[in-house]
């Protein structure tokens, strides 16, 4: 095992598939000669040369477009967006193109393609440069969303996600990328797409958490077992496929489940396993499921108000407590 | 066009060196006409009877609609039948055509079958895309022909990305884009023409300039009304051909696809042409008079084919009815073929929506 920052561990990912398979390419913005604007693609031009490791002009709808047309003729694109609320301008081509072609074609036209770039927020960068889009692209039937919690997470989804024939979304944390963790040298190390972890046992309460949120909900958890309360952490990873099926298990085991996340609660993935758990394990529930999102608010500028517009560990606590009636 | 007749400037192909002059023709002549003595008998046959069987389709197509057998949009082709034709005719087999969702002509021009074709439009199992798709969405993987894109100019950027991964792969193998002139105002159209020629990937983009995005004629909806002058952003070398002319479309796409082969560079077609019908079945064409409508008819594409063909003693009389008569049983046969062809299985609602459906259970739904 080696202990690695998630942007390191993603970075072996994208140069262990590169190496793996010369149908992988990867293109974005800064990805080539600038070394990548947050450094994840670092040494991959050196490595594999510019026609594997492609610096593109700044047309998010165009380059997305081409990287699905270059998936249609069978190969393997790795598109970055520089951070993925630049993604929004792509949204053509990864809604209508990427998501839809195989069942236009009646399965036909695979686009094996991964989207992948930092997401949610980061430090003061307001309200344009601070949004998490994970429900909006888990709505879509055809595409897959992930997001690594842990740099072992990170390493083996990315191969996961390169390797698979459909359009996966993946969405790193801005905030998590200088995050340490092992990760098991295998270079043929991957984790299956769909599959959550339990990342940490207890018994009273389930805290669901993804992403950013997945180290603070373990902190809570820390600080409510001096108070005698037992949480079980789960990240799903996947958002679609969502693993339900062990979100539930620990729920029936627990009876009570708060969901952490930090993008905006309404019409949220929040909201989606919260009815999830309702539909599957009503009986169970000894309290309602309960939310703790991110501020219903675009992201402020201010480093007073962006702290009060993300859950932190303070908040999570507070709602376990909430659930548990102390 | 009102304006912009005279003098075009050139675009030279900076890489190449050769010379993309645009010339704007009036609306009924090319500069370029198409050339019957670089032809052989059985091509030029082949063209004609590609037309006619195209425009009896689409004819039929709009029956079938009329009746209530197709559903949905159905946008015809008729009047435009010799860009498609004419394009595709330059192509081979394993090259790429990628297109809007008026297509049901280009799909036939590029193999599909007229069965699998009406097949698809009836929503049947047969169907090219297995009732998935529909008018909109052909697909058949085997020729390369990858769609039917319903997003205007959505395809652009999915045909630039072909030609990109020919080039990558090593293959020789082209992409015609094919998308109309409203397409050219999207965003899409510009940033993927600058990395064609930023990336010089060998692909030809056919703009079918049938003066309308819908019922919003080119005059009310661009600054510019030449398409093909928009090359000189790009550099991309252009022409500018009579989209009525089904030889001067086949050698223009030749001369294009030579410099994608042998260059990879790309080139911008612009075809004016016109289309005849609604912008699709439930378009009544209010916003354009029957005498417009009829002055391009006078400059039919299967018109002017035909009498080349007669004058140049490629086709007599006789020969032209035999073809009809043929045709009408081709057209009936796909019509019969789809009628009775089964319906898809239910259970086809759940598959191809991934490729590896692992961790999703479908069976929740509903």
């Amino acid at each position: 095992m080696a202990v690695l920052t998630i942007r390191d561990a993603l970075n072996a990912a994208l140069r262990e598939e590169l190496a793996r398979d010369p149908d992988v390419f990867l293109m974005g913005e800064e990805v080539a000669e600038y070394q990548g604007a947050y450094k994840v693609t670092r040494g991959l031009l050196e490595e594999f040369g510019p026609k594997r490791v492609i610096d593109t002009p700044i047309t998010e709808l165009g380059f997305a477009g081409l990287g699905v047309g270059a998936a249609m003729a069978g190969l393997r694109p790795i598109v970055e967006f520089m951070t993925f609320n630049f993604s929004i301008l792509a949204t053509d081509q990864i809604i209508n193109s990427a998501a839809k072609m195989l069942y236009m074609s009646g399965g036909q036209v695979k686009i094996p393609i991964v989207f992948r770039g930092p997401g949610g927020s980061a430090y003061q960068v307001s309200s344009q440069h601070s949004q998490a889009l994970e429900s909006w692209y888990a709505y879509f039937p055809g595409l897959k969303v992930v997001m690594p919690s842990t740099a072992a997470d990170a390493k083996g989804l990315l191969k996961s996600a390169i390797r698979d024939d459909d359009p996966v979304i993946f969405i790193e944390q801005e905030r998590m990328y200088g995050m340490k963790g092992e990760v098991p040298d295998d270079g043929d190390f991957t984790i299956p797409l769909g599959v959550a972890e339990v990342k940490r046992e207890g018994t009273d309460a389930t805290i669901v958490a993804r992403s950013l949120m997945v180290p603070l909900a373990l902190k809570a958890a820390e600080e409510l077992e001096k108070d005698g309360v037992s949480c079980e952490v789960i990240d799903p990873r996947t958002i679609r496929p969502l693993d339900i099926e062990t979100i539930v298990e620990s729920v029936k085991k627990t009876n009570r489940v708060v969901i952490a996340e930090e993008s905006h609660p309404f019409c949220g993935v929040g909201a989606e396993i919260s009815t999830e758990i309702q539909e599957r394990a009503f009986d169970y529930l000894d309290a309602p499921v309960r939310r703790v999102s991110g501020a219903d608010v675009p992201m402020p500028y201010a480093k007073s108000l962006e702290n009060l517009a993300l859950p932190g560990v303070e908040q999570i606590a507070a709602a376990v407590r909430e659930v548990a009636y102390i | 066009m009102a304006n912009h007749t005279t003098n075009r400037q050139a675009t030279t192909d900076s890489s190449s060196g050769v010379a993309g002059v645009i010339e704007a023709p009036s609306d009924s002549q090319s500069k370029h006409p198409g050339s019957i003595l670089d032809e052989d008998r059985d091509t030029l046959v082949k063209l004609y009877r590609q037309m006619l069987l195209i425009r009896r389709f689409e004819e039929k197509c709009a029956e079938s609609y009329n009746l209530g057998k197709i559903g949905g949009f159905c946008h015809l082709y008729i009047g435009q039948e010799a860009v498609g034709v004419g394009a595709i005719s330059a192509i081979r087999k394993d090259d790429y055509v990628v297109t809007s969702y008026r297509e049901h002509g280009q799909a036939i021009a590029k193999g599909i079958s007229p069965k699998a074709v009406m097949a698809e439009l009836y929503g049947k199992a047969t169907g090219c895309s297995h009732g998935k798709g529909g008018s909109m969405h052909l697909f058949d993987t085997s020729l390369n022909f990858l769609g039917g894109h319903a997003i205007v100019g959505g395809q652009i950027p999915l045909g630039t990305g072909l030609a990109f991964a020919s080039k990558y792969k090593g293959t020789d193998q082209v992409t015609l884009c094919f998308f109309g002139e409203a397409a050219v105002n999207q965003g899409a159209f510009h940033e993927s023409l600058n990395m064609a020629q930023l990336w010089k990937v060998p692909c030809i983009y056919i703009c079918e300039n049938n003066r309308y995005g819908m019922g919003t004629s080119l005059e009310r909806a661009m600054s510019i009304h030449d398409v093909s002058q928009k090359a000189c952003a790009y550099d991309i070398a252009a022409e500018f051909v009579d989209g009525m002319d089904v030889l001067a479309m086949r050698q223009a796409t030749e001369h294009a696809v030579k410099r994608a082969r042998e260059q990879s560079l790309p080139t911008l077609i612009e075809a004016r042409t016109y289309r005849y019908m609604g912008h699709s079945m439930s378009d009544p064409g209010k916003y354009r008079t029957r005498a417009e409508v009829e002055k391009y008819q006078e400059r039919d594409p299967l018109k002017l084919f035909r009498t080349t063909l007669q004058e140049n003693d490629i086709l007599a009389e006789n020969d032209f009815a035999r073809m009809e008569n043929e045709i009408k049983g081709e057209v009936e046969a796909a019509v019969k073929f789809a009628e009775e062809s089964p319906e898809p299985d239910p259970r086809e609602l759940y598959t191809d929506v991934y490729a590896n459906p692992e961790g999703f259970d479908f069976t929740k739904s509903n």
